[in-house]
């Protein structure tokens, strides 16, 4: 599909890296054409499991290389804003459910995004991405139907496309493949064992598979009063 | 972290016998296993910045080892420790690194809070 150009995008995702798999590619792509993109990242992954044998880094120490990541990464994408919220790693789903939609509404009061990239719920995996989904979706839902911005939801539970069908967002990033290498390859700590079987099977002449290097894949998250409508417009 | 010595673990933990400390415990195998294989049970614990007092810190000797802290009304234990350093915050930090060097365990004691 070809990108619309968009007023601000603000990316919203609970682990340093998430970004990265999930959308770097088509951020870059926003940020060539000049959109501004404010990534809001709730954790620093201080519980990330991959401390190396032997170890690279210590549970206390971790947090400060993956913040480091990070900020390598965010660059990679062409990303000028980066807000780190303070959360910690694997906690974010007991944090209290209204100060997690405020926490979204406020960023949204601020920046005034037309689409927001997160996980979408259900389809998430991990407890931290799905809380940060709801919020986010609770967030855009108590909003005015004409001011919400767009949501485009990473989903990849083993059952995303049995129940989902395939996704209907598919963003070509191959011209951008290079950046969204260097996303990944910026968080070492935790993609060093994939890009080092990447650079293998690249080397033994069977490149990362295409669909997953050169296409990212958003799901639209709909409210129910949006799908309501278009259930009704298409009955029309 | 190095690999676990015996006799100088021992030594680090008898340090902190009988002061109040803070400990971190956690166990994990991870957010995604069952992702990756149904037929898992995903099961974990963590504490973060609670305050004990032991009187007996003891490991045992054949690795992977296990590391038991006795206090007045209980115990802490750890199972699968396999590496451990002092930082250079006096903290006593030991982890339980499996194969392929994911965490699976951690036990680490501190005279002062963890971060948050």
């Amino acid at each position: 599909m070809i990108l619309e150009q968009e007023r601000q995008i603000l990316l919203v995702f609970p682990h340093p890296d998430d970004e990265a798999f999930s959308c770097a590619g088509s951020v870059r792509l926003y940020a060539n054409m000049g959109v501004p993109v404010t990534y809001a990242c709730l954790t620093l992954g201080e519980m990330g499991r991959n401390l190396g044998n032997p170890p690279f880094a210590t549970r206390e120490s971790l947090p400060e290389i993956r913040r480091a990541e990070l900020k390598a990464a965010v660059e990679a994408m062409g990303i000028k804003d980066l807000r780190m919220m303070g959360l910690r790693d694997k906690t974010v789903e007991f944090e209290d459910d209204e100060k997690m939609v405020k926490m979204v509404s406020d960023l949204i009061e601020e920046l005034n995004p037309s689409l927001i990239f997160t996980f979408f719920p259900g389809f998430a995996v991990h407890p931290d991405h799905e809380a940060t989904a709801r919020a986010v979706v609770e967030a855009v839902r108590r909003m005015p139907k004409e001011q919400r911005p767009k949501i485009w939801g990473v989903a990849f539970a083993n059952d995303t496309v049995e129940k989902m069908g395939e996704a209907t967002i598919n963003v070509d990033v191959s011209t951008v493949k290079l950046d969204k290498l260097k996303a990944l390859q910026a968080h070492a700590s935790q993609t060093a064992w994939m890009m080092a079987e990447t650079t293998k099977r690249v080397e033994e002449g069977q490149p990362m598979s295409e669909s997953w290097l050169n296409v990212e894949k958003f799901y639209l998250i709909q409210h129910e009063d949006e799908i309501d409508q278009s259930i009704n417009s298409a009955s029309l | 972290m190095k690999e676990v010595e015996v006799k100088e673990l021992q030594e680090l933990l008898n340090s902190f016998a009988n002061k109040d400390v803070y400990i971190h415990l956690e166990t994990t195998n991870g957010a995604y296993a069952t992702h990756f294989n149904e037929n898992v049970f995903n099961a974990g614990a963590f504490i973060r910045n609670a305050r004990i007092r032991y009187e007996l810190g003891k490991v045992v000797g054949d690795a992977p080892h296990r590391v038991g802290l006795k206090m007045e009304h209980g115990w802490v234990y750890a199972q699968g420790i396999t590496h451990f350093e002092l930082d250079e915050r006096g903290r006593l930090l030991m982890a339980g690194l499996d194969y392929t060097g994911k965490l699976a365990i951690a036990l680490e004691i501190s005279e002062t809070p963890f971060s948050y």
